[in-house]
């Protein structure tokens, strides 16, 4: 079996943003339920914290396409 | 897993299935090297002749009840100006940003959903290029800001908070500076194009690899083949999905850096 060792540093590279997204949307999920009327400035915060947590990820993408 | 059973299919036929490469990104239509017009660039002039006619043509003739145009160009601006750009930025000094902003939110849209819509079918934002491009406007524009407003010296002094211990600032002098001129430019051009690379090399993967196993494949690979197509239209769903929460995030990001540097603390 051939191929890239890079890419399993992707997948590792997406383990912590995969569990901290899913934080953030339980985050968000119970703010809402606890509380509908404030749908509208949580979405931008969640959002937000979705992409700052993504960024890793991201990072690990684009490495492991640099070092093949 | 499937790719390894056409792999060995392919060797069996003597053919093959190639897997999608980078390669696929870098199409030149005219040209090639430096000077090379590629199939993204011209994606991107097509874009803003798009946007400049659609949004010439829904607000010359603005009415008080809107046509049907109008008020979907309403509905965005309105989104933008008061969803991003006044609630980050402040009521303050957010209408000097609303343009950037808008056009910005725009433009990544539009190029985007260029990824889904035939005959484009090619994210322009895949071709690293193009976000490092808009990421260089926000750059300069949140740096110049910043230090219009309170001067290089206090610029630089306040990106450490106050009240901290002095033995301690250095450190956190040192990560604010690698946040601020690194980090943030950084993942703002990364996420987008990642986002769009990698979405883009997912339908490619399902819907080559779909059409090689239904042409090429047994009786069973081609019931695979078919599961692939399905795979590839509901792909095709999130990707939109993706396309507009890209372009979103990136003009939050853009509005809170923008607002980062307004602010009076840290």
């Amino acid at each position: 079996m051939t191929g890239n060792i890079a890419i399993l540093g992707y997948g590792l590279s997406a383990i912590g943003p995969g569990v901290g997204i899913g934080l953030i949307f339980a985050a968000y999920i119970n703010g809402v339920a606890r509380q509908p009327e404030a749908r509208g400035m949580l979405q931008s915060i969640a959002i937000l914290g979705f992409a700052l947590a993504e960024a890793l990820a991201i990072f690990g993408l684009v490495l492991a396409f640099v070092f093949k | 897993m499937s790719l390894y059973v056409l792999g060995s299919l392919a060797t069996a036929d003597g053919g093959g299935y190639q897997t999608p490469t980078t390669a696929e990104f870098y199409q030149p239509l005219w040209n090639d090297g430096p000077l090379a017009i590629t199939r993204a660039s011209v994606a991107m002039l097509l874009s803003v002749a798009l946007i400049a006619w659609w949004l010439i043509a829904t607000t010359k003739r603005a009415a008080i009840v809107p046509s049907k145009g109008q008020w979907v160009t309403e509905g965005l601006y309105g989104f933008i100006r008061n969803g991003v750009a006044r609630d980050i930025i402040g009521s303050k000094d957010f209408l000097r940003f609303v343009p950037l902003l808008f056009s910005m939110f725009v433009l990544i849209l539009v190029n985007n959903l260029f990824g889904v819509i035939p005959p484009v079918q090619f994210p322009t934002m895949s071709r690293i290029g193009f976000p490092i491009a808009l990421t260089v406007i926000v750059y300069v524009v949140y740096h110049t800001i910043g230090i219009r407003r309170v001067g290089l010296r206090a610029y630089f002094k306040h990106l450490v908070p106050g009240g901290l211990p002095t033995w301690i600032v250095p450190a956190i002098f040192f990560l604010e500076v690698i946040t601020f001129f690194i980090t943030r430019p950084l993942t703002l051009a990364l996420r987008l194009f990642g986002n769009m690379f990698a979405g883009h090399m997912l339908l490619l993967l399902f819907i080559t690899g779909g059409e090689y196993m239904m042409i090429h494949g047994s009786f069973g690979l081609k019931i695979a083949g078919a599961g692939s197509f399905v795979m590839a239209f509901v792909l095709t769903i999130f990707e939109i999905l993706i396309e507009f929460l890209q372009a979103y995030i990136f003009t939050l990001l853009a509005a809170t850096y923008i607002a980062g540097s307004l602010a009076d603390e840290h």
